[in-house]
């Protein structure tokens, strides 16, 4: 078994008297889809933003790529190789599609403090950008405005753009959130392209796509995890059952 | 106040067209002295000189608050320090005293100017950097705070006049060029603008402009593609200080004149009304608030000393009912830079 891509071990944090995480230990190994589940408020997006360095946590370590990244920056923990979607979209609305992930291949392209010469008619920009996007099953609207954008399409805009930075391990919070029937399963077409190549780390309410996807599946539950192990035995675990699947949020 | 992230409307003309209206424009600009002079209206050269300059400083304010979204209520001060160094060099070049213990004072154009760019860009690095660390109403509040204890350093500053300014007796001088002559001051005036106004155009298309407008709409996306945008922010922050020292530097030879006056918040203000009024965001917005403001604070001034009451409302109708500033509503001064 090769050596995990990311390692978290004993990771806490608490807002007030909430335990949001709750002695959380969790790995992701290289090419490895490994899905989050858990009822709202289980503190699944708490758990992404700490691995990206929005939310310090209270105590733990996170290891990606054999290094601690705790003390990192979120920028430079993106330049290490991690990268999230949002739940909430978070786009450059006033920008086209094609302009939201140009900035992200410019991001990993090093500094910006270029002044004189007409980013849009960058082709080391443009290419890439595009071929994310087609990644994502965006090509068709390159040249939309963000806020022009379906639902749909946004998600698949935030997929477009953290495929952009190169990433190792995709953080992805709950990207069929809100979907329709065919959309969902556009989503679920793509991130199995990327299978493989990119390792996942996926937070999910869509179970259909949990189990199309996931190598691993945890159960969080109050910020703990209470069940890991592969799809099938998950699905027979009592414990999730009563914890999760039992509550009806799927 | 319009909101500084408003989507102004797609430009309404094609960009041949758009590039005629600009050399057209530029045509009216260089060859305004001739026709205020045949209209009898010399005073028109001094007047469009003040526009111009003042161009150069709300322009450069709009690349941090209309780009960037760093609402600075300090303009002023980088304003202010950029003629002060203006009249501070010439007092040094008339009394020959010596500077930081140097023989530095000038009355050369071609030093001067640069000296006030380099000299505000400092001043706006040093407090940009502090400032940076907070956004929101506390950034407004801290540059208001910044620049009023730079305004008060200069009150106090009685080696330099003080309260009272510094006469700057004759302008600065340009090799081969007649500076004393207000045409040739204006035309002088208009180089900087219009280079400056280039400068901003290709800026806000570049890399770097994109990461602006970028942190302007969301820091938190640009934070999770690897963006560093405390860097940005004060670099923006610190060329929108040169071209604020650049236009104080121009005015302190146009007014021949220096004081505290430009550095206080009042001033700071103006700046923030010509950006929203011309369209914050938009490449010539600026200019186009600068002119109207201007314009019309001196017909109002000539025509009744209660002009600010007329002014205050005309003001606010004007930035209630083009949303987008003045270049929206016009739609042709679109600068296309987004």
């Amino acid at each position: 078994m090769s050596e995990p891509l990311l390692r978290v071990q004993r990771l806490f944090k608490r807002f007030g008297g909430v335990s949001a995480t709750d002695d959380l230990s969790l790995d992701v190994r290289p090419g490895e889809v490994h899905a989050l589940i858990g009822p709202n408020g289980a503190g699944k997006t708490t758990f992404i933003g700490q691995l990206m360095g929005e939310i310090a946590p209270d105590s733990g370590a996170i290891h990606f790529g054999g290094t601690d990244i705790r003390a990192l920056s979120t920028p430079a923990r993106v330049k290490r190789g991690l990268a999230r979607t949002f739940q909430i979209i978070e786009l450059l609305l006033e920008e086209t599609a094609l302009d939201n992930v140009a900035l992200a291949v410019q991001a990993g392209q090093g500094h910006s403090f270029r002044f004189l010469a007409d980013a849009s008619k960058d082709r080391s920009l443009r290419a890439p950008a595009l071929d994310c996007l087609a990644a994502a099953g965006l090509a068709g609207r390159a040249h939309t405005l963000a806020a022009e954008l379906s639902h749909g399409e946004h998600k698949q805009l935030e997929l477009a753009i953290a495929l952009a930075t190169k990433p190792r391990l995709l953080l992805l919070d709950e990207p069929m959130a809100g979907l329709g029937a065919s959309e969902s399963r556009q989503m679920v077409e793509a991130l199995k392209r990327m299978k493989g190549d990119v390792a996942m780390l996926l937070v999910e309410h869509d179970m259909d796509a949990v189990f199309a996807l996931a190598d691993r599946i945890s159960v969080l539950v109050y910020g703990r995890v209470v069940a890991s192990g592969a799809p099938a035995e998950i699905q027979a675990d009592p414990q999730v059952k009563l914890a999760y699947l039992g509550e009806g949020d799927a | 106040m319009a909101d500084p992230s408003n989507k102004p409307a797609r430009p309404l003309l094609s960009s041949v067209r758009r590039r005629l209206l600009v050399a057209l424009l530029l045509v009216g600009l260089v060859v305004l002295p001739y026709l205020a002079s045949l209209a009898g209206q010399p005073a028109l050269v001094s007047l469009a000189t003040r526009i111009v300059i003042l161009a150069i400083a709300a322009a450069s304010l709009n690349l941090a608050l209309g780009y960037g979204g760093l609402i600075s209520f300090g303009h002023a001060a980088w304003y202010g320090v950029g003629a002060y160094v203006v009249g501070v060099l010439y007092r040094h070049f008339v009394t020959g005293d010596l500077l930081f213990g140097l023989p530095l004072g000038t009355d050369q154009l071609l030093i001067t100017l640069p000296a006030a760019i380099l000299v505000s860009g400092l001043f706006a690095a040093g407090f940009g950097a502090l400032s940076l660390r907070t956004s929101g109403v506390q950034f407004i509040m801290i540059t208001l705070a910044f620049a009023q204890m730079i305004f008060f350093f200069f009150v106090a500053l009685k080696a330099y006049g003080g309260d009272d300014g510094l006469i700057v007796r004759r302008r600065n001088a340009l090799p081969f060029v007649d500076t004393r002559d207000s045409a040739t001051f204006y035309w002088v005036s208009l180089f900087f603008a219009v280079a400056w106004f280039a400068f901003m155009g290709r800026v806000v298309r570049s890399r770097f402009g994109k990461v602006l407008a970028g942190v302007r709409q969301s820091e938190r996306r640009m934070a999770a593609i690897g963006v560093p945008t405390y860097r940005y922010k004060l670099a923006a922050f610190v060329i929108s200080g040169m071209g604020a020292g650049l236009a104080g530097a121009l005015m302190a030879n146009h007014a021949r004149f220096v004081s505290p006056d430009m550095l206080h918040w009042t001033q700071s203000g103006e700046f923030m009304i010509m950006v929203i009024l011309g369209g914050a965001g938009t490449l010539l917005g600026p200019a186009l608030g600068a002119a109207v403001l201007i314009g019309l604070e001196t017909q109002l001034a000539a025509w009744t000393e209660h002009w600010q009451v007329i002014l205050g409302p005309l003001l606010v109708l004007m930035i209630l009912f083009t949303r987008g500033g003045l270049s929206g509503l016009l739609g042709l001064l679109r600068g296309g830079g987004r």
